[in-house]
């Protein structure tokens, strides 16, 4: 999660994200398109790699770069994943703090503790 | 301020406030002061901020929460390489309020957050926790949700949405 995070939040890598939509490119093709230096675009596209947003395919002599979906559908809700890390930490940190605290009351609530794990 | 459930204060509350915000809430179980050691004493932090269900590992922790003192997360999953956040103090008031720059080390070319988190006692004795994001731009802040549920997005963010349609029907 984190490494698409940080993919996408590099306003280039977001522009390659948006051409590729429209299908496979090869990096010179990403280079004149969005005006940018072959090593630069080289570099960014593999960290688009690394973060699993896209494939690549040799064909003939080039090699054409492609969209993953999976992680994009993953991002769809990227706030409530957001939320739910935070949330899966809290849960983590609420037991720290009963052990730190043994004496505070562990009223429940009326409804009872939501437990998540 | 709407009417919570008693049980809906005990669970994380996250929202985007601004173009360049985001907010969090969070009621904890024990005293203001507890809480936030547990959030700036690094022993204490190694034993949440990477539960197991998150699958993540934190490889190193080092915090000095004084004025100008830095800190430093270096976290990842095992057998990939680790990423840090880092950052340095601008405010501690032990129990009540920290200020901190926060840097995603791996898009350190993104810009310096601003994160202020407040500590509040509940009338029942508890902690309020709050916490407020502020990314360097409108930009890196939606590059990182990149989601189409916001609503008001730039059309980039417009185009994903579709892609992420169109992904989806293949």
């Amino acid at each position: 999660m984190v490494s698409t995070f940080a993919a996408l939040a590099e306003p280039n890598r977001f522009h390659i994200v948006e051409h590729l939509r429209h299908g496979a490119r090869s990096v010179g093709d990403l280079c004149e398109r969005l005006d940018l230096s072959q090593p630069l675009v080289s570099k960014h596209l593999r960290v688009l790699l690394d973060a699993g947003l896209v494939d690549v395919e040799a064909r003939s002599r080039q090699r054409f770069y492609g969209l993953r979906p999976k992680p994009l559908r993953a991002l769809h809700d990227w706030l409530d994943t957001y939320r739910t890390i935070w949330d899966a930490r809290f849960t983590a940190l609420d037991d720290l703090l009963v052990e730190l605290e043994p004496n505070t009351k562990k009223k429940e609530s009326p409804h009872g503790r939501k437990r998540r794990s | 301020m709407a009417a919570r459930g008693e049980a809906d204060r005990f669970q994380t509350h996250a929202e985007r406030v601004s173009d360049r915000e985001l907010f969090m809430r969070r009621v904890f179980r024990a005293v203001r002061q507890t809480v936030f050691d547990a959030m700036t004493k690094e022993d204490l932090v190694r034993r949440w901020w990477a539960p197991r269900s998150l699958g993540v590992t934190l490889f190193e922790c080092s915090i000095e929460a004084r004025v100008g003192g830095a800190y430093r997360y270096v976290f990842g999953k095992e057998g990939q390489p680790p990423m840090a956040f880092s950052g340095v103090f601008r405010e501690v008031a032990p129990g009540a309020r920290v200020v901190y720059t926060q840097i995603f080390e791996p898009m350190r070319e993104a810009g310096e957050g601003l994160i202020t988190a407040t500590y509040a006692d509940t009338d029942d004795g508890f902690t309020l926790f709050e916490q407020r994001e502020l990314y360097p731009s409108k930009e890196v802040l939606d590059g990182a949700m990149a989601s189409g549920m916001e609503r008001g997005m730039r059309e980039t963010l417009d185009q994903l949405a579709t892609l992420l349609g169109e992904l989806g029907s293949s």
